[in-house]
């Protein structure tokens, strides 16, 4: 039983404060919904436990089993059981998902050669393409065919826990249920903890949340049984807003953004 | 020698002039070098085939410029493939009169003056070589200024690979290679050079093409080597509809300068030239690339793109890029796009939320980013012998970050 623990987590971009003190604790087997309008700071919590350059932990703890999550590098957390499924995964021209994976099976002292075999047994419980396998990671993927290798790479590298960072965005109803009924059965298999962030309810009709938090502002401002997403369907996030305060805000600054236009890899 | 008293009347070139700003030619000293000497009994050999960084075996070996061997397959010559020094080789010496190139620089000048053993390669109308043309250029000499000079000339129809490549000893040396690539109507030529030279050597080197109808050329570059190593290519598409790719892959260390200037002259209608360098600097090296697009006044109907893309691995390392365009036709079609910076921080941050450690990152990254131009190598097995090398030079950069 492992135990991911996060108190009292402050953090922000840029000098400005998004989250403004997060306790939640996510232990092997759970899944935990994180659900909150735009700008409420979703988004931010998946990066900072990942550990995203530009983003700036200004008070409180991470720990896995104890462990110091924050003093770790990103590829540190990744191989200490932590795993990002990202809501835009990133193209990298010219280098192909079986050269990921094996380096970081190297990386964790295991043997790449099962890696062909694990890749192709993930891909097909997902029902995702063999020829995407070889080609450039993300290159040219729609929407969905990026989230279907998110999800085959979680299946691969059978993390401790997942964050899900608005797993459903782009994905067509089959790809949904393939990716989620993965994901559920990660946590019955390898008793995998999940975080998942998302927006809407679709993801959890079949990935069912032991807990769901409502994330407003960058605070959690209620935590409850499965019940809570269906009450959000009627009474939405207004519900949960304080006086004077618009379910509204500006998303914070991205912190990779160019302000010269695309990037010199773009 | 009529050359070389243009060479000496017109002096060096300066840094103060376009084509060789940011160039370390105010650092060159002629003077330490002589060219190497034509009496000598004892001429070097050139290195073993499986040093050379391509599987196939040379047609052509030349070191310190000077012809060493030649080694022509069998079958070719019944083709009417010639092969040769130009004196040796029957009509080459009025070919080469009626082609009537001048030198592109004053190197490509002085290349004319002291190239003791010019090679040509004649294709024949509508024959299609079933192997590369290798050509070694190894110099082996400390102070010796070599000029090799291979002319190819593929008659219509025909096609050819040409595969160049550059060597030396661990010796402080002078190297001006000049190409001509002439490709007649119709024809395929495919060349691609690979510049190996020890970190010592100086080089200035040109490729000329000329492209004529409905001809098809790649000329593509590999450039690892040589303390500062120049690189100037002028694609001149001559002929309607010709089309000229060009391509380059370098990747700089410690103190090294490579150097690159590229011409892409659209003289005919519906011409289209393709280029794409790409380039990584460590340690304190430095890459320069500056090109231009013109597209001359009867040239409507150009296609005509550009692309140079740069990675800096250190913080003392260095690149420019410089692309131009002058345009003198409105029908046309172009672009350019130019590019210097470090490793994409996203790219980093996405493999390493796989588990991958951050110096294995950056090396998939930019090996990576140099797939795009590899993939493209006109000649089979090529680009795993490159890869390798540039993983070679990652490691090494890699082992310094480290």
């Amino acid at each position: 039983m492992s135990e991911l623990r996060i108190e009292g987590l402050r953090a922000g971009v840029s000098g400005k404060e998004i989250l403004k003190g997060i306790d939640l604790v996510l232990r092997s087997g759970e899944v935990h919904a994180v659900m909150g309008p735009n700008g409420s700071g979703k988004s931010t919590l998946s990066h900072v436990i990942m550990g995203r350059p530009g983003y700036e932990v200004l008070a409180g703890s991470i720990t896995l089993d104890g462990e110091d999550v924050l003093a770790m590098d990103t590829w540190e957390r990744a191989q200490a059981g932590l795993f990002l499924a990202m809501q835009y995964p990133t193209e990298v021209p010219g280098v192909s998902l079986a050269q990921v994976l094996s380096a970081s099976f190297a990386a964790a002292g295991r043997s790449a050669t099962d890696v062909p075999a694990l890749v192709g047994a993930e891909a097909e419980r997902i029902g995702f393409d063999a020829r995407f396998l070889t080609r450039e990671l993300n290159v040219d993927l729609s929407g969905g065919e990026k989230k279907r290798n998110e999800t085959l790479q979680l299946g691969v590298l059978r993390p401790r826990f997942a964050i899900l960072d608005e797993l459903d965005s782009g994905l067509d109803v089959d790809a949904l249920r393939a990716c989620s009924a993965r994901v559920e059965a990660a946590t019955s298999e390898d008793g995998l903890g999940v975080l998942a962030i998302t927006h809407y309810n679709r993801l959890l009709t079949v990935l069912k949340p032991d807990v769901v938090h409502i994330l407003v502002k960058g605070e959690l401002r209620a935590t409850g049984g499965p019940e809570l997403a269906d009450e959000l369907e009627t009474t939405g996030y207004g519900a949960y807003l304080g006086e004077g305060e618009s379910d509204r805000e500006p998303q914070p600054a991205d912190p990779f953004a160019d302000p010269f236009g695309p990037g010199p890899f773009a | 020698m009529a050359s070389a008293e243009r060479f000496v009347a017109d002096g060096l070139p300066t840094a103060d002039e376009e084509a060789w700003r940011y160039s370390r030619i105010d650092d060159l000293d002629l003077d330490a070098f002589t060219p190497a000497d034509a009496a000598s009994a004892v001429r070097p050999s050139p290195p073993a085939a499986d040093r050379l960084p391509v599987h196939a075996a040379p047609v052509i070996q030349l070191v310190d410029g000077r012809l060493a061997s030649l080694t022509v397959p069998d079958g070719w010559a019944d083709q009417g493939v010639q092969i040769g020094r130009v004196v040796d080789v029957p009509g080459a010496q009025q070919l080469l009169e009626a082609l009537g190139i001048e030198p592109v620089d004053p190197f490509a000048r002085l290349n004319e003056a002291f190239s003791v053993d010019p090679i040509i390669v004649r294709i024949p109308t509508g024959v299609h070589l079933d192997a590369p043309i290798v050509v070694t250029h190894h110099v082996a000499t400390a102070g010796a200024a070599a000029f090799p000079r291979l002319i190819v000339v593929a008659g219509a129809g025909s096609e050819a690979v040409v595969v160049d490549v550059a060597t030396s000893d661990d010796v402080a040396a002078l190297s001006v290679p000049v190409v001509e690539l002439h490709a007649d109507r119709g024809a395929r030529l495919r060349y691609v050079s690979v510049q190996d030279l020890g970190l010592r050597m100086w080089q200035l080197a040109s490729v000329m093409a000329s492209v004529g109808q409905e001809a098809d050329l790649v000329a593509a570059a590999v450039a690892l080597g040589g303390g500062y190593a120049r690189l100037r290519t002028d694609c001149r598409l001559v002929g309607r509809g010709a089309s000229g790719d060009l391509l380059a892959a370098y990747f700089g260390e410690a103190d090294q300068t490579l150097d690159f200037r590229t011409f892409q002259d659209h003289r005919a209608p519906d011409t289209t030239s393709n280029l794409l360098f790409k380039g990584a600097v460590a340690g304190r090296s430095r890459s320069v690339y500056t090109g231009l697009i013109r597209v001359e006044k009867e040239a409507r109907g150009t296609n005509a793109f550009q692309t140079n893309r740069n990675i800096k691995l250190s913080d003392e390392a260095w690149a420019e890029s410089v692309p131009n365009l002058e345009i003198l036709n409105n029908d046309v079609h172009c672009s350019h796009a130019s590019a210097v910076g470090p490793v994409d921080e996203e790219q980093r941050f996405y493999l390493e939320s796989r588990g991958v450690p951050p110096l294995v990152a950056d090396r998939l990254i930019v090996s990576g980013f140099f797939d795009e131009v590899l993939s493209k190598l006109p000649v089979d097995g090529l680009a795993g012998l490159v890869r390798a090398q540039l993983d070679a030079k990652l490691e090494r950069e890699g082992t310094e970050r480290g």
